[in-house]
């Protein structure tokens, strides 16, 4: 057993979370203005934006991994863009896991974002504008302080979520050991290849790692709550 | 040296309306707005903050806030908001919340002095009463020093003791910065400690502006002494009537005669005044 998990390669994991790591990051970044726009606008294109950011929790994966497979594939015009813009190609390799990951994620990234934006006061940030402050300023030091739950949750439920893909990564990185070969993928080649123990260890790291995640944002939220004594 | 002629369509409780105000502000007045909830004055607040569009012009000194559809961001225009949730910023403590807003450590000190908050200046809002919430968010409004003071109803959550207080701190703010200052109020007593000028809103439109003796004072024809209050219960005692009547938080009794009580019904908005004697006036403290 021991041995087992002296020689075991670790490759598949570290890949994991380096993906979810830079999905998590990039999507923050892009959410932000996103969520922000949803939760303070009554323009009526609202419902077509959010219907189209939580289209990934309802498609099946393999769909979602065809159309981004199609699009960003050597023969369309993004993948010959970026091909002799930058000389990336965008599928199979890590890169082209990124761009799906940013995808398939956004909506867990966006919802809690935008359920945080929109239990501010809506008060408090006026207070902030009539002090002069920016809608920038304002975000970055009034609401996102605010909403430390709902942030954790956006954060923490995305990096989770990257690391448990499976059907879109496959389609659009298929499994080339150190660059798309990642957990997920690596548990489902063990498996057909009847390498059960292997299997095993690999399994229960991840419903262990995904649990330790989970229960540390959950208490964090129930003390948080506890302190600043709302919701 | 407020001009101000402006118009919005409103969508209230009582169907369509519009709000159409022509004004002028004299510089350090301090302006109490009254009327009916619905009649438009959380709404004016909000369009002379910028938080709200309407179309027409708001000029202040020389600086047009807003002509026509063209209008500067709230950002710009120098202005202080008291909420009346107080709408203070959670995460940072008292002095954090006015420094946030203009980082002048000297000014912020001497605002809290004045208000006697000294003491609370590295707590959490949610560690302060709603009367100490209140002080911290007048004093955050003061912070930019601002050209225009807007305030919509700021003590109404407060009980009537925390009122008075908080009233002599804003009387105490606006002698000491001379801020222009327009307040959202129903409370008489506050208006008239408060106030220069009274105005009274109803179905967005202004109907009533002057002094707040000449507005709030109900006396009428040769009556001298005069309330108004909401009639209770009628009760048949003896040979009389004897009316309950609510007046500002008291219950009197007054006796009513068979021909007055036909013209009054139980809930009916009424006066209760007298004209031969002069009241006789005790102090209780």
């Amino acid at each position: 057993m021991i041995e087992t998990l002296q020689t075991l390669n670790y490759e598949p994991f570290i890949l994991s979370f380096k993906l979810a790591a830079v999905t998590t990051l990039i999507l923050f970044i892009l959410s932000i203005p996103l969520a922000w726009w949803l939760s303070q606008t009554s323009s009526k294109t609202k419902p077509f934006f959010e219907a189209i950011t939580a289209l990934p929790i309802v498609l099946p994966p393999s769909v979602l991994g065809f159309y981004i497979l199609v699009a960003l594939s050597q023969n369309s015009p993004i993948g010959v863009f970026f091909e002799d813009m930058f000389g990336v190609k965008l599928i199979f390799n890590f890169t082209g896991l990124v761009v799906a990951s940013c995808f398939y994620s956004l909506p867990f990234m966006v919802q809690p974002l935008q359920g945080g934006f929109e239990s501010i006061n809506k008060n408090m940030l006026e207070a902030s504008y009539c002090a002069g402050k920016s809608k920038f300023e304002t975000i970055l030091k009034v609401a996102l302080p605010n909403m430390k739950p709902a942030l954790l949750t956006a954060l923490i439920v995305t990096f989770a979520h990257t690391v448990g893909e499976f059907g879109v990564v496959l389609m659009v990185g298929g499994s080339i050991p150190g660059e798309t070969k990642v957990a997920s993928v690596a548990i489902y080649e063990m498996v057909e290849i009847m390498d059960y123990s292997s299997a095993h260890i690999y399994s229960g790291l991840m419903v262990l790692l995904s649990f330790i995640v989970l229960l540390s944002v959950y208490i964090f939220n129930a003390k948080h709550t506890k302190r600043i004594g709302i919701r | 040296m407020i001009h101000l002629d402006i118009d919005k369509k409103l969508h209230g409780s009582n169907g369509e309306m519009s709000l159409e105000i022509q004004l002028d502000i004299q510089e350090g007045e301090f302006i109490a707005l009254s009327g009916k909830s619905g009649s438009g004055k959380t709404t004016l607040l909000r369009i002379l903050a910028g938080l709200e569009d309407s179309s027409g012009i708001i000029k202040v000194s020389n600086d047009f806030w807003q002509n026509g559809k063209t209008k500067i961001s709230t950002q710009k225009r120098k202005i202080g908001f008291v909420f009346q949730d107080y709408a203070l910023f959670e995460n940072m403590s008292v002095l954090e919340n006015l420094l946030y807003v203009n980082n002048d450590k000297e000014l912020a000190l001497k605002l809290l002095e004045m208000t006697e908050i000294s003491e609370l200046k590295e707590r959490l809002p949610n560690k302060l009463s709603g009367g100490q919430k209140q002080r911290v968010s007048l004093c955050r409004a003061m912070m930019n020093k601002p050209k225009l003071l807007l305030m919509d109803e700021p003590l109404s959550a407060l009980d009537p003791s925390m009122r008075t207080k908080l009233q002599s701190e804003i009387l105490k703010l606006h002698k000491e910065f001379k801020t222009t200052t327009i307040m959202v109020s129903h409370d008489p007593s506050e208006i008239y400690r408060l106030a220069s000028r009274v105005l009274v809103l109803s179905q967005g439109k202004i109907v009533n502006d002057g002094t707040p003796k000449d507005v709030l004072l109900k006396t009428s024809g040769s009556a001298k002494f005069a309330f108004e209050g909401e009639l209770l219960d009628i009760v048949k005692v003896d040979v009389i009537n004897v009316a309950i009547v609510s007046i500002g938080q008291q219950l009197v009794e007054v006796v009513v005669s068979d021909s007055e009580l036909e013209n009054l019904k139980i809930g009916d908005v009424i006066s209760v005044s007298t004209k031969a004697f002069s009241p006789i006036i005790k102090s209780l403290g």
